[in-house]
C-alpha cells in the first residue's frame, strides 16, 4: 500500500468575474481529506461545492480566481501552482471521477486509449506494459472480458460501464486522493449503488481518498467519513457523518435533513383517511387486483383502470401488458429507471398516445387521444420546466390559454382566475406578468402545476415532475402537491425513478422493469414485503441505508 | 452505416442528381425563346426560316421536349454533352480542354484554404495574446471580394514587388496567384466552422477529465479535441466545393486563364445555354459525388456511426 | 440585449458605418457634390482633396460613383434577402409543420438546389430573366431560398419536440392555434438572425455578379461594376480598385460583423 499525503484545504475563497462584476463563489472554506477516507460535500445547486471541487484539481474556469486560503497537499500548496506544475500534479497525486460518464471519455478513442493516456503522459512504460496495466485496472474495476472492451469505443459501452472504465483510468497512476463530482447522478438507481460500492472498496483496499461531491445527504451518510454541508458557497457544518446527520446543530442541515426523502418520514402529510379506507379496500386483492371478479366487490369504481395496456414503436415494445387501477384520490405511482416505460404509460394515460393492444379506461370509458373533452379531465405535468413554459409567453398568457380554449370562464373573469391559480400554487399573482426566464425552477414547476389544475381536472400525471429540483425546492412541491390533492380532490398518477419520494406520497406502486409490470401493489406493502427481486434490489439502492440502521461513521 | 442506409444514401444522391438534371434542363434548354433563336433569329444574319428550321433540326431542337428531355439525358449519361451555340464545337471536348486547368486551380487553391484554416484554429488555441486579432482573421476573410483580392494580389505581386511575372509566367507560376485568391473565400467558412466546433469540443466534459489526466496542452488539442472537431469540418468542406466552382469562375475572370470559369462566362455573354447548362449538370454531379463521399468517410473518422452491432 | 453590447468599440464603428452606408443609398447628394455620371476634371486623377477617391478612365469623380452606386448595393441586398427569407422560410415551414411526403419532395427540392454551385444558379436565373439590378439581386436570393428553408424546418422540427407544444395540445390547443402561437414565434428568431447574416453576404454576391458584367448596364455606378471597369488600369492607378473595395469590405464587415451579434443573442 502505498503512503499517501492527506489534502488539508483552509479558508478557501474563489470569485468569478462575470459581466455583472465580481461573484463571490466560494469563502471560508476548510476541509480536509485523510488517506483511505472518504470526505463528502453536500450542497444544492449554487452551493458552491463543485468550485470547491474544481479549485482542488485546478480546472477552475478562466474567468475564476483563488483569492484566498491555502490548499495543501502534504507539503505542496495547491493553490500557488503553475499550469505547469499542475500537469505533473494531476493524474499521479490527483485523480477525477467525473459526473456524467456519458460525456466523459472520448467518443472518437478506445477505451484502452483512454485509460492508458494517464500512463502514456506520466510514466515510461513500454506499449505492452500499458497494455497489460490497463487491462489489469479494467478487471479491477469490475469489467468483464477487458481484453475486448480495450478494444471498444465508449458508446458501445452502457452509462455504468463508462465510468467503471473512468474509475479506473482515474487510479491508473495511484493517486493519493480522487475526486469524484456526482459521480453517479446521471446513472439509474440500482448501477449508482454498485458505482458507490466499488469507489467505497477501492478507498479501502488502496488507502485512497476520496472527496465525494453529491447534492443527496443521504448518500453522503452511507459512504463518507466526515460530511461538510455546504450552502450559498459557505461551509454550513462539519463533522463525521453521524454527528452531521443525528445531531445537526445548523438549521440549513436541519432542513435538508427533513427533507431528503430518503432519510425522512414525515416532511409530507401523513396520507389522508380517505386514501386509507381505499388502501384498506384494495389490500384485500393486491395480490392481482385485475384479475379479480368486478361484481363481486362493492366499492366504487376506480378512477383510472389501465388493463393489458402494451406499447410498440417498431419493432420495439416500451411497455407490455401492463394493468392496474386508481382509486378517485388516491395517488399512484409508476416507478422503474431508465427505459422501463413508465412515461411511455403515462403518456398513454394523459392521450398523448395510442396503446397498441389494451385499453386505458377513464372514468369507465376508453381514453381518445383525439377528444378535447379528456384533455380537460387529464392533464400531464413535465419533468422539465425549462422546455415545458413558451420562452415566449408570459406567465399569465400560458395560464389563460386553457381556459379560453376549453371556454371554462368568460374574458372578464380570466385575469381572476389565473390570480386565484398562482396564489393556488403559493405564487404571488403579480408573477401573471413574468416570463419564464425570470422564474427559478422551482417557480416554473409551480406554474406548469397551476397550468395543469386550472382547467379543474379529475386525474393529474406527474412525469417525473420533481426530479430535477433540487432537495429543499422538491420536498415543497411534494408538499403542494399534497395539500392540492386534498383541497381539490385530486388523482394522481405520479411517474418517478426514486423509490424514497414514491414511498412518502403514494397509495398504490407500480413497478416497471424493460417495459414490464414486475410489481404493483399497495405502497406500504411493496415496500414491506416485494415479492420480485428486482424491486427487492430497487429498495436496497435507496440510499441512507445507514442512517436507518443507525450505523453512521462516528468517526471511531 | 448499414448496408440498406449506405444503398439509400447512394440512390437519394441519384435521384437529386436527376432532378437537377431535370431542373437544369427545365430552365435552361425548354423554357423561354430558345437558345437557337436567339442566335440566329437576329435579321443582321439574314437567314430565312426554312434555315433556321434546318438549324433547329440539327440540334434536335424541332422534336418534341419529352424526346428531347431523353435524347439529351441519354447524351449526358454517356458523356455526350450537345453542342455549342455559339461555336458549334463539341462541348465534351470543351469540358475536356477546359477542365485540367480549372482542377488545377482548385485542388490547389482547396489544398491551401484547408491550410489557412487549419493555421488559424491552431494559432487561435495556442496564442492567447493574438487569440482576438486571429478569431477576426475569418470575419475579415469573408468579407473581402473575391474580384477584387485577385486584382489587389495582381497590383502588389506582379506590378509592385514583380514576384511574378505578369507576362510569360510558367504554369506553376501562374497558378499562384490566382489559388492564393480563391483559397481565401474557401478558407474562411472553413476556418470560422473549425474554430467553432474546437470551441464546442473544449467545453465537453471529456476535455476536462483528460486535463485532470495531467495532459498538456498540446495534447489536449492535437491528441483530443482536433480529431472531434474535424468532423463538422469534414462536412463544410463537402459543401464548400459549390464555392470553389463559383470563385474559380471569378478568379479566372480576373487572370484571364482558359477553363470551365472562362467557358461558363463566355456561355452566358452569348446566351449559350447548352454549354452553361452542361456546365450546371457536371458541376452537380461533382457536388453531389463528393458529399456522398463525405457522407462515406464519416464512419471511418467517428466510430459512434459506424455500423451499429445489432441490439 | 444588454447595453454592454453596444458599448463595444467595434459594434459602434459597425452601427456608424451602416448608417452612413444607409443615409448614402437614401441621399447621396448629402455626401458628395459631384455627378456620378459625367466626368468634370481630368481622367485618372489620384486621390486629393477635390476628389478623394481620384478620378476615373473617363473623368468621372471615384468616391460620388461609389457613394452612388451605395443605392443599387443595399437596395439589392435588400430584395435578395426578402427573396429567400420569403421563400425559403414557407418552404421550411411547410416541410417542418406537415411532414410526410411534402417534406420529402420539398427537401429533395432543396437538395437540388443546394446541389448547383451558387454563382452558377445565379447565373442560370440571370440567362433566363436577362441583366439588370432587379433581376440580379432575385438570383442572388434564389442562391439562399435552400439555406432558410433548411433552417425553417429544423427549427420547426426542433421546436415542436418541445414539451410546451405537447403542453399547449394538452391545454386544448387546436393544431393551428399551436402552430401560429407556440410553435412560429420560437422557430423564426434564427431564421431572422440568418437574414442578417445573408444580406452582407449578398452585397458581395451582386459585386461579383456587377464585377462580371451582369448586374447594372454599364454607366450606371455599381461597386462591382466600378471596380471592373478598372481593370485596365491597375498597373497604374492603384486608387481605382483599393479604395471603392475599401468601402465594399468596410460595408460588409459591418453588416457580417451586426449579424453575428444578432445571431448569437437568438441561440
Amino acid at each position: 500500500m502505498s503512503i499517501h499525503d492527506s489534502l488539508v484545504i483552509s479558508d478557501l475563497a474563489v470569485t468569478y468575474s462575470t459581466s455583472r462584476g465580481v461573484v463571490q463563489a466560494v469563502q471560508n472554506v476548510s476541509l480536509s481529506v485523510a488517506p483511505g477516507q472518504i470526505t463528502a460535500v453536500v450542497g444544492e445547486s449554487g452551493s458552491g461545492k463543485s468550485t470547491t471541487a474544481q479549485a482542488a484539481i485546478g480546472l477552475l474556469a478562466d474567468n475564476a480566481q483563488i483569492t484566498a486560503g491555502t490548499m495543501h497537499l502534504g507539503e505542496i500548496d495547491l493553490a500557488r501552482l503553475t499550469d505547469k506544475q499542475w500537469q505533473r500534479i494531476r493524474g499521479p497525486r490527483i485523480g477525477l471521477i467525473p459526473q456524467d460518464p456519458n460525456n466523459s471519455l472520448n467518443p472518437v478513442k478506445t477505451i484502452g486509449a483512454s485509460v492508458s493516456e494517464g500512463l502514456e503522459i506520466h510514466t515510461s512504460l513500454s506499449t505492452e506494459a500499458r497494455k497489460a496495466r490497463v487491462i489489469e485496472l479494467l478487471e479491477m474495476v469490475g469489467i468483464d472480458n477487458p481484453e475486448h472492451r480495450y478494444r471498444q469505443y465508449p458508446h458501445e459501452l452502457s452509462g455504468g460501464m463508462k465510468q467503471r472504465v473512468l474509475i479506473a483510468a482515474a487510479l491508473a497512476l495511484e493517486p493519493d486522493f480522487i475526486i469524484a463530482d456526482e459521480p453517479t447522478s446521471a446513472l439509474d438507481v440500482t448501477v449508482q449503488k454498485t458505482i458507490l460500492d466499488l469507489i467505497d472498496e477501492l478507498r479501502h483496499s488502496r488507502n485512497i481518498g476520496v472527496l465525494l461531491i453529491t447534492h443527496d445527504l443521504a448518500v453522503a451518510g452511507d459512504r463518507a467519513d466526515r460530511i461538510v454541508v455546504m450552502h450559498d458557497g459557505q461551509v454550513k457544518e462539519t463533522g463525521y457523518a453521524a454527528s452531521v446527520l443525528s445531531d445537526p446543530q445548523d438549521s440549513y442541515t436541519r432542513q435538508l435533513l427533513a427533507d431528503a426523502p430518503s432519510l425522512s418520514v414525515a416532511s409530507v402529510p401523513q396520507r389522508r383517511s380517505v386514501a386509507g379506507s381505499v388502501r384498506a379496500q384494495q389490500s384485500a386483492h393486491a395480490v392481482a387486483p385485475w384479475q379479480r371478479d368486478v361484481s363481486a366487490q362493492a366499492e366504487p369504481a376506480p378512477l383510472l383502470s389501465v388493463r393489458n395496456f402494451t406499447q410498440k414503436f417498431g419493432d420495439f415494445t416500451a411497455a407490455e401488458n401492463i394493468s392496474f387501477d386508481v382509486q378517485r384520490g388516491t395517488t399512484h405511482a409508476i416507478v422503474g429507471e431508465s427505459g422501463s416505460g413508465k412515461t411511455t404509460t403515462g403518456r398513454a394515460i394523459a392521450g398523448f398516445s395510442s396503446p397498441t393492444t389494451g385499453e386505458i379506461l377513464f372514468e369507465g370509458k376508453r381514453i381518445d387521444p383525439k377528444s378535447k373533452q379528456l384533455r380537460k379531465h387529464v392533464q400531464l405535468v413535465y419533468q422539465n420546466p425549462y422546455s415545458s413554459l413558451n420562452p415566449k409567453m408570459t406567465v399569465g398568457v400560458t395560464l389563460a390559454e386553457p381556459l379560453k380554449n376549453f371556454k371554462l370562464v368568460g374574458k372578464s373573469q380570466i385575469k381572476e382566475r389565473v390570480a386565484r391559480y398562482l396564489e393556488l400554487v403559493s405564487l404571488d399573482p403579480e408573477f401573471a406578468s413574468r416570463r419564464p426566464a425570470e422564474l427559478s425552477g422551482g417557480q416554473r414547476q409551480r406554474v406548469a402545476i397551476a397550468r395543469a389544475l386550472i382547467v379543474e381536472p379529475e386525474l393529474v400525471v406527474f412525469d417525473e415532475a420533481v426530479s430535477a429540483l433540487d432537495v429543499t425546492v422538491q420536498s415543497q412541491i411534494l408538499r403542494l402537491l399534497a395539500r392540492l390533492q386534498e383541497e381539490l380532490t385530486l388523482t394522481y398518477v405520479f411517474i418517478s425513478h426514486d423509490l424514497a419520494v414514491v414511498r412518502q406520497i403514494s397509495d398504490t406502486v407500480s413497478v416497471m422493469s424493460a417495459g414490464q409490470q414486475v410489481e404493483y401493489g399497495e405502497t406500504e406493502r411493496v415496500f414491506s414485503s416485494p415479492t420480485s427481486t428486482f424491486t427487492r434490489s430497487l429498495i436496497d439502492a435507496i440510499p441512507g441505508q445507514r442512517f436507518r440502521d443507525g450505523s453512521l461513521n462516528m468517526g471511531l | 452505416m448499414t448496408a440498406r442506409q449506405l444503398w439509400l444514401r447512394i440512390g437519394q444522391a441519384l435521384l437529386v442528381l436527376l432532378a437537377t438534371y431535370t431542373l437544369a434542363f427545365i430552365l435552361l434548354s425548354a423554357l423561354p425563346s430558345d437558345a437557337i433563336m436567339a442566335r440566329y433569329a437576329s435579321p443582321d444574319l439574314g437567314l430565312s426560316s426554312d434555315e433556321i428550321n434546318a438549324i433547329r433540326a440539327e440540334y434536335g431542337a424541332d422534336k418534341p421536349l419529352i424526346v428531347q428531355y431523353f435524347t439529351s439525358l441519354f447524351g449526358f449519361l454517356t458523356g455526350n454533352f450537345g453542342y455549342s451555340v455559339q461555336t458549334g464545337a463539341s462541348i465534351a471536348s470543351m469540358v475536356a480542354e477546359a477542365l485540367p486547368g480549372t482542377l488545377a486551380l482548385a485542388i490547389s487553391a482547396f489544398v491551401l484554404a484547408c491550410i489557412w484554416a487549419l493555421l488559424i484554429a491552431v494559432a487561435a488555441s495556442f496564442s492567447r495574446g493574438l487569440r482576438g486579432f486571429v478569431l477576426g482573421l475569418p470575419s475579415l476573410m469573408v468579407s473581402l471580394p473575391s474580384f477584387w483580392i485577385g486584382i489587389i494580389l495582381i497590383q502588389l505581386v506582379s506590378f509592385k514587388l514583380g514576384w511574378v511575372p505578369v507576362i510569360g509566367a510558367s504554369p506553376v507560376q501562374s497558378l499562384i496567384l490566382p489559388a492564393l485568391t480563391l483559397s481565401i473565400p474557401i478558407a474562411a467558412p472553413l476556418a470560422q466552422v473549425l474554430v467553432r466546433s474546437i470551441e464546442d469540443v473544449e467545453r465537453q466534459p471529456f476535455i476536462s477529465v483528460v486535463k485532470a489526466r495531467g495532459a498538456s496542452r498540446s495534447r489536449i488539442f492535437f491528441g483530443n479535441v482536433l480529431r472531434n472537431a474535424i468532423l463538422p469540418a469534414l462536412t463544410i468542406a463537402g459543401v464548400l466545393f459549390g464555392e470553389l466552382v463559383g470563385g474559380a469562375v471569378v478568379t479566372e475572370a480576373v487572370f484571364g486563364r482558359a477553363g470551365i470559369g472562362q467557358m461558363t462566362v463566355n456561355a452566358v455573354a452569348n446566351r449559350d445555354t447548352p454549354v452553361l447548362m452542361a456546365v450546371v449538370v457536371i458541376a452537380a454531379t461533382l457536388y453531389v459525388l463528393i458529399n456522398l463521399l463525405v457522407d462515406l468517410l464519416h464512419p471511418v473518422l467517428d466510430p459512434r456511426v459506424r455500423r451499429k452491432e445489432r441490439a | 440585449m444588454n447595453t454592454a453590447t453596444f458599448k463595444k468599440p467595434s459594434v459602434i464603428l459597425a452601427s456608424i458605418i451602416l448608417i452612413l452606408a444607409v443615409l448614402a443609398a437614401l441621399v447621396p447628394g448629402l455626401f458628395t457634390s459631384h455627378n456620378p455620371l459625367s466626368g468634370t476634371s481630368g481622367a485618372l486623377l489620384s486621390p486629393s482633396l477635390e476628389h478623394w477617391f481620384g478620378t476615373d478612365s473617363v473623368g468621372r469623380d471615384l468616391y460620388s460613383r461609389v457613394i452612388y452606386g451605395t443605392r443599387q448595393s443595399l437596395l439589392g441586398a435588400l430584395v435578395a434577402v426578402l427573396v429567400g427569407l420569403v421563400v425559403g422560410t414557407i418552404l421550411g415551414l411547410i416541410a417542418g409543420a406537415q411532414g410526410g411526403w411534402l417534406d420529402a419532395l420539398l427537401m429533395r427540392i432543396v437538395d437540388v438546389l443546394l446541389s448547383i454551385p451558387s454563382l452558377l444558379l445565379s447565373l442560370s436565373v440571370i440567362i433566363l430573366l436577362g441583366y439588370g439590378t432587379v433581376n440580379a439581386a432575385i438570383a442572388v436570393g434564389i442562391t439562399s431560398v435552400a439555406t432558410f428553408a433548411r433552417l425553417a424546418r429544423s427549427q420547426v422540427i426542433s421546436v415542436s419536440s418541445l414539451d410546451f407544444v405537447e403542453a399547449a395540445y394538452g391545454s386544448g390547443a387546436s393544431r393551428f392555434q399551436v402552430l401560429t402561437r407556440h410553435i412560429l414565434p420560437n422557430s423564426l428568431t434564427p431564421v431572422i438572425a440568418l437574414a442578417a447574416v445573408q444580406f452582407g453576404s449578398a452585397i458581395l454576391q451582386l459585386s461579383v455578379l456587377g464585377f462580371l458584367g451582369y448586374g447594372a448596364p454599364a454607366p450606371t455606378p455599381e461597386w462591382g461594376l466600378i471596380i471592373a471597369d478598372a481593370r485596365d488600369y491597375i498597373a497604374t492607378s492603384w486608387w481605382l480598385t483599393v479604395l471603392p473595395g475599401a468601402v465594399i469590405i468596410a460595408v460588409v464587415m459591418s453588416a457580417n460583423h451586426l449579424s453575428h451579434i444578432v445571431q448569437k443573442k437568438a441561440r
